[in-house]
């Protein structure tokens, strides 16, 4: 369990392939399984063009989550355009919604557009996913840099980092602890805690830390 | 040894790139080879003497790849399918004046403009000219992130060795996905460049790039010295990998991507016992023609996996000599082979019941 208490909005925002739709897509089903809320999770990734939450399509269904994605994720039409029930995550609030912008500042730019409301709202949490495996932010400073930019671009304020350290399908424990003092090292510079660390479920009993996020589903590549 | 980080395909070349010493990229940004070039122009100005252009054009970006190329200095330019096609020119240029260059070529479905999905039907282009003339480009083609960045530094190598441009041939999904990758830590040796231009500081004669000759005899000679070279690279630099290939009756033959899923689905038949094998060419100019030539010897069928409508398949049928039947096992426009596709091409090739 996370000794977090879910806001009605969370945000995944970070540089790109830190694994922001993993943990988002992760994120969903914990509270959907372990808290048992009312989940959405929406796509907002205007950058990527494969590997997306809509992968998860068939997982999320099963699990009762309902995918709100742009209408041409994962076909041949290279159209950055959001879809328009997007709104009623913001419109509608009996449901947890999660979402998943896009990479670095460009991708966060789509958020611009949705921030008067997630800010009047004012019950959102917007988690820095870190991945200090990632060559362009392999240390806190240049993680910190990239954050006041994504923070720049969407317009609204990070509230707690997601440690989201990892190797891909490699990683072992030891991968993820070792990076964790850079994650400290990250929330004594933006003022922001380490709200979780996430790790594969099997590994994440054995990290002996608290609020990991257990994920059970990860992207694979063939 | 350095420690593992995660990377895209596409960052993963840019960063090996860096690192064997091309501190010179010029592209144009196009899905799904973007975040090459994003990365590029993150590290280049971080770097002293680096230089990141966005060229207006493709053609020009070329083009500014033949100028760099001809003070002897590591270069690069990097696009995807149709962007490739407009370089052709340029790239028949650097061949003509035997200049060493990268080219990256991440591929997407076509033709035309096609899609953004993952595809390998740019082969043809890749090996059989693509431009105008006689000439030939060293044609690499990773198989995992780690390929990426280990075969980028090669090709520079191979390219300076041999004064020709190199191509390292990707697709869409080699260039999106993610993986850990060990990058070299020491810079490259440099060989020695005394045809380059750089100055003649009035201490020597000076030299002269360039592919027009004005007398047909010796535009002859450019032709043969060149085809020797190529003879050298043929037999010296063609690399591919074999996997169960021992003993095997059903030979599958596959690169990139379509390597993967190949070898996902020899697994799968030799649980089931059948006795299949898998050759991944590495180079595919040069193409690894006797690893073909030994599997017609004793296999009795041979499988060619591709992101395309058969192209590689030309080259698998040249060097079994028509020994045994070589079938292709396909997805076109940016789809691409399940494993349980290969597995049951596998199983057909094998006389199973259906």
């Amino acid at each position: 369990m996370l000794n977090l208490t879910p806001k009605r909005v969370t945000l995944f925002c970070g540089h790109y392939g830190t694994g922001k739709t993993n943990a988002a897509v992760n994120y969903a089903f914990y509270l959907k399984r372990a808290l048992g809320k009312n989940v959405k999770i929406a796509d907002m990734d205007i950058v990527n063009p494969y590997f997306r939450t809509k992968d998860s399509e068939k997982e999320l269904g099963e699990a009762g989550i309902e995918l709100i994605s742009p209408h041409y994720a994962n076909t041949n039409i290279d159209l950055p355009a959001l879809p328009q029930e997007l709104y009623g995550l913001f419109e509608f609030k009996e449901s947890y919604a999660v979402l998943d912008i896009g990479g670095d500042d460009r991708g966060a730019y789509a958020l611009g557009r949705f921030a008067p409301l997630i800010l009047e709202e004012n019950d959102f949490d917007n988690f820095f996913v870190a991945n200090f495996y990632r060559p362009l932010t392999a240390n806190a400073a240049d993680a910190f840099e990239v954050m006041k930019e994504i923070e720049a671009a969407g317009k609204v304020p990070f509230t707690g980092i997601v440690n989201n350290s990892n190797l891909g399908d490699e990683t072992a424990a030891e991968d993820i602890l070792k990076k964790i003092p850079l994650a400290e090292e990250l929330a004594a510079m933006s003022g922001l805690p380490v709200v979780m660390t996430t790790a594969k479920r099997n590994i994440a009993e054995t990290l002996g830390i608290e609020n990991v996020l257990p994920l059970d589903l990860q992207a694979k590549y063939y | 040894m350095a420690e593992k980080v995660l990377m895209k395909g596409n960052e993963a070349i840019a960063e090996a790139a860096i690192r064997a010493g091309c501190l010179h990229y010029f592209g144009y940004p196009i899905t799904p080879q973007t975040e090459l070039a994003a990365y590029m122009a993150k590290r280049m100005p971080k770097i002293e003497g680096g230089v990141f252009l966005q060229a207006e054009s493709e053609i020009a970006a070329i083009n500014m790849v033949y100028g760099v190329a001809s003070t002897g200095k590591r270069v690069m330019t990097s696009s995807s399918s149709p962007g490739v096609s407009l370089k052709q020119e340029g790239i028949s240029y650097i061949a003509g004046a035997d200049l060493p260059a990268l080219i990256v070529n991440v591929q997407r479905g076509g033709p035309g403009l096609g899609g953004i999905q993952p595809s390998q039907s740019d082969y043809f282009q890749a090996t059989k000219g693509g431009g105008h003339g006689d000439y030939h480009l060293i044609v690499l083609t990773p198989a995992s992130v780690q390929e990426m960045a280990d075969l980028t530094g090669l090709a520079f190598d191979l390219a300076d060795k041999y004064r020709m441009p190199a191509m390292l041939l990707a697709d869409g999904t080699m260039g999106q996905m993610m993986e850990p990758v060990e990058l070299p830590e020491t810079a490259p040796e440099m060989i020695e460049k005394p045809w380059a231009v750089t100055g003649t500081q009035m201490k020597r004669k000076h030299n002269i790039i360039n592919s027009l000759y004005l007398v047909p005899d010796e535009l002859e000679k450019m032709n043969f010295e060149r085809y020797e070279r190529y003879k050298q690279v043929e037999a010296n630099e063609t690399r591919y990998e074999e996997y169960m290939m021992d003993d095997a009756e059903i030979c599958v033959v596959a690169f990139g991507i379509a390597a993967r899923v190949s070898r996902n689905a020899v697994v799968e038949a030799r649980k089931q016992g059948i006795k299949a094998g898998l050759i991944r060419p590495i180079t595919i100019w040069p193409f690894p023609k006797d690893a073909i030539a030994k599997a017609a010897t004793h296999c009795k069928e041979i499988i060619s996996v591709e992101l395309s409508m058969g192209q590689m398949i030309e080259d698998i049928a040249l060097s079994a000599e028509c020994k045994v039947p070589v079938t292709l096992c396909n997805r076109a426009g940016g789809m691409i082979p399940s494993p349980d596709q290969v597995f049951d091409a596998i199983k057909k090739a094998a006389g199973g019941n259906e």
